[in-house]
C-alpha cells in the first residue's frame, strides 16, 4: 500500500511560491485542489527547499515562515535552516 | 570575522534544553504526581524529540502574524456585510452547530493541554503542550469573534456556552472531552494529541473549511485555516507522543494500543456530526464525507499505521466498521436531526432535488436504496402540511451518548443494540466499539450525565418538552424547527428581494 507524505497549503499569494517550489522539487507529486486549499502528496517523502522558495519569492525566506501558510501535513518532520521535509522513511 | 550563526537545531537546543531542574525541596514524585499511575514507563525523558523546532520568541512572532491576517479578514467581512453573500442562509446552521458543539471543545483542549503542560515530567513535552494550550485558547477566541458577527443577524448562536452544558446532542462532544480530561496525562495526550489531532481533525478542518470557502463564508474559512495552521504543530506533537511512549518501554504497547482503539472509536462517533455538516448542511457541497474518509482515514491513516507497525502497534480496532459506516453515518444523523429539530438549536430541512441527485451520485451503494425513499416520503408529507417531528424521547448510548440510531454492521435495515450489566443495572450501547469501552472502565461510564435520563429524573427544567427547551434557553419558534418558515429564512428572503429590487 502506498505511503504518501503530504503537505496542505493555503491557496493564496503567500503560499504560491512555496507550492510552486514543492511541485518543482518533488517529481511525481500529486496535486489536489479544493476551494481555498491545495494538498500535495508524494510517495515516501516531500521536501520544501529554502533556496527554491527564495528563487521564486525574490527575497530571503526563513523556513519557519511555513507556519503562516501550512494547513496540514502527514509524515515525520525533519526541519532545519535549509529545508522542511516530511517522510515515512527512517 | 564574525562567528558563524548557529544552525536551527543548535539554536533550538540552547533555547529549550537545560532550563529544567531536578527539584530539591520536594521529591519529584510529589511535584509530578500524575505521570505514573497509568502504568506508562518512561526511562529517559531526554529522548523526547521536538519535530518543530519552534522557540517561544518565534512562536509569538508567527502567532501574532496569523492573528493580524485573520482579524483583517474579519473586519473586511463585517464592513462589507459578508453575511449577505453566503450561498444560502441554510449554511449558517453549520456555524450554530460548530459554535455550540465544537468551539467549547477548543476551550476544553486549552485546559487539557495546560494540565499536561504542567504535569508531564519531561521538559520537551511540557513546552509543546503549553504552546498547544495557548493555541487552543486562541482558537476558541477567534471562533467566538468570527461568529459573533453572524449572531447580529441569525438565531441559535447567542447562548452557546449555556447550551453546550445542557442540550441533549451537545452532550456528545462535551462528554467526549470530559472523558479525555478526566483521564491521566498520557491517555489525554494519546486521546487528543494523537487520535483526535493526528488521525481525525483533518476531516473537520480541511474539507469542511474548504466547504465554508466554497459557500462564501470568508470569515469562517479564515479562522478554520488559521486554527489548522497550528494543527500541523499539534499533529507532530501527537505522533511524537506515540513514538516516544512506544520507544521507551515494551510494556507501554498494550496500554497505548487500548487507548488508540478507544479514542479512535470515540472520535469517529463525534465526527458523525461533521459528516452530516458536509453532506447535508453545505448548500453547495464540495466533497462527500465518504470521499473525505477515504483521503484522510483510509489513505493517510493507512500510511500512519503502516509506519507505526514497526513498534507492534496495530490499526485501531473496528476501523473496518467505521469505514463501512462512512456510507451511512451522515444520512442516519441527518434523519435523526430532521425528526428532532423542534428540540435543537439549529434548523434542518429536506434537501432539494439537485442535492438529492448529488447524494445519489456520491453514495451509489447506499443512498438510493436506503435513504432517498425516506427523504422523498418526508418531502411529500411537508407538501401536505404534515412536516414530521418525532415526539418520543430516545434511548442514548451510555458511552458516545448518541441516540441509538445506527445500524448493524452488514445490515443497514436493523438498528444495532448492545448491552452490558454492571452491578445489577443494564446499560445500552450503539455499537461493539462503545460497548468495549464501557466494559473496560464501567466505573467511569456509569457516572455519565445522560441527557434523556436526566430529563426523566426531573433535572432539566420540567416534565414537558417546552419546560426542557426553556431550561436550554432555546428561543422556541426562532432557534428550532424546520428552516422553511423560520425567521432566518424570512430575513434571507428579504435580503435577496432587496438585492433584486436594487438591480432593477
Amino acid at each position: 500500500m502506498s505511503q504518501f507524505a503530504s503537505l496542505t497549503f493555503y491557496h493564496n499569494d503567500d503560499a504560491r511560491p512555496v507550492v510552486d517550489a514543492v511541485i518543482a522539487d518533488n517529481p511525481g507529486v500529486r496535486i489536489t485542489n479544493m476551494p481555498g486549499v491545495v494538498k500535495l502528496d508524494c510517495e515516501g517523502r516531500l521536501v520544501v527547499k529554502r533556496a527554491s522558495v527564495e528563487e521564486r519569492l525574490g527575497r530571503p525566506w526563513d523556513v519557519q515562515e511555513i507556519h503562516l501558510v501550512l494547513i496540514s501535513m502527514a509524515g515525520h518532520l525533519d526541519e532545519d535552516d535549509d529545508q522542511f521535509a516530511v517522510s515515512w522513511s527512517h | 570575522m564574525t562567528a558563524k550563526k548557529l544552525g536551527l537545531k543548535q539554536r533550538y537546543a540552547h533555547m529549550t534544553r537545560g532550563l529544567d531542574w531536578e527539584t530539591s525541596y520536594q521529591p519529584m514524585d510529589k511535584v509530578f504526581p500524575y505521570d505514573t499511575f497509568e502504568g506508562i514507563k518512561i526511562k529517559d525523558w531526554s529522548q523526547w524529540e521536538d519535530p518543530f523546532r519552534l522557540t517561544m520568541d518565534a512562536y509569538w512572532k508567527f502567532q501574532a502574524e496569523k492573528e493580524r491576517k485573520l482579524y483583517a479578514v474579519l473586519d473586511a467581512f463585517a464592513q462589507n456585510n459578508g453575511q449577505t453573500n453566503i450561498s444560502d442562509a441554510r449554511y449558517v446552521n453549520v456555524l450554530k452547530l460548530f459554535l455550540t458543539g465544537v468551539s467549547p471543545l477548543e476551550y476544553q483542549a486549552h485546559r487539557g493541554f495546560a494540565f499536561a503542560g504542567r504535569h508531564l515530567r519531561g521538559v520537551g513535552p511540557r513546552v509543546a503542550s503549553q504552546q498547544q494550550s495557548l493555541d487552543e485558547l486562541r482558537h476558541i477566541q477567534t471562533q467566538v469573534h468570527t461568529m459573533s458577527h453572524y449572531n447580529k443577524f441569525f438565531d441559535g448562536l447567542g447562548e452557546f456556552p449555556h447550551m453546550h452544558d445542557r442540550v441533549w446532542y451537545l452532550s456528545v462532544p462535551k462528554s467526549f472531552f470530559d472523558d479525555a480530561r478526566t483521564a491521566g496525562p498520557f491517555e489525554y495526550m494519546i486521546a487528543i494529541g494523537f487520535a483526535f489531532e493526528y488521525v481525525l481533525t483533518n476531516l473537520l478542518f480541511v474539507p469542511f473549511m474548504s466547504g465554508a470557502a466554497y459557500n462564501g463564508d470568508m470569515s469562517t474559512v479564515t479562522f478554520g485555516f488559521s486554527a489548522q495552521s497550528d494543527e500541523s504543530r499539534h499533529m507532530t506533537l501527537g505522533i511524537e507522543v506515540i513514538k516516544f511512549l512506544l520507544e521507551q518501554h515494551p510494556d507501554n504497547l498494550p496500554i497505548v494500543q487500548g487507548w488508540v482503539d478507544k479514542w479512535f472509536w470515540r472520535g469517529h462517533r463525534v465526527l458523525g456530526l461533521v459528516a452530516m455538516m458536509m453532506d447535508y448542511m453545505l448548500p453547495k457541497p464540495v466533497m462527500s464525507w465518504k470521499e473525505a474518509w477515504e483521503i484522510y482515514f483510509t489513505e493517510a491513516g493507512g500510511a500512519l499505521f503502516q509506519d507505526l507497525a514497526r513498534y507492534g502497534l496495530k490499526p485501531p480496532k473496528y476501523a473496518d466498521i467505521a469505514t463501512e459506516e462512512a456510507e451511512h453515518i451522515s444520512h442516519q444523523n441527518w434523519a435523526t436531526f430532521y425528526q428532532y429539530c423542534h428540540a435543537a438549536g439549529f434548523h434542518t430541512w429536506m434537501p432539494d432535488a439537485k442535492h438529492l441527485d448529488w447524494l445519489s451520485e456520491k453514495y451509489p451503494n447506499t443512498f438510493d436504496k436506503y435513504y432517498r425513499p425516506r427523504w422523498e416520503m418526508w418531502a411529500q408529507a411537508e407538501k401536505e402540511g404534515k412536516r414530521f417531528y418525532n415526539g418520543a424521547l430516545v434511548q442514548l448510548c451510555q458511552v458516545c451518548q448518541i441516540p441509538m440510531v445506527y445500524t448493524e454492521p452488514g445490515d443497514p435495515t436493523t438498528i444495532c443494540f448492545r448491552e452490558s450489566k454492571f452491578k445489577d443495572t443494564r446499560y445500552h450501547f450503539c455499537s461493539d466499539g462503545c460497548k468495549d469501552i464501557f466494559d473496560n472502565e464501567p466505573e467511569k461510564y456509569v457516572q455519565a450525565w445522560m441527557p434523556v435520563s436526566q430529563i426523566y429524573q426531573g433535572n432539566c427544567g420540567g416534565a414537558t418538552i417546552p419546560d426542557v427547551l426553556a431550561w436550554y434557553k432555546l428561543n422556541v419558534g426562532a432557534d428550532n424547527m424546520d428552516y422553511v418558515g423560520s425567521p432566518d429564512e424570512a430575513l434571507w428572503n428579504s435580503w435577496k428581494a432587496d438585492a433584486v429590487k436594487a438591480a432593477e
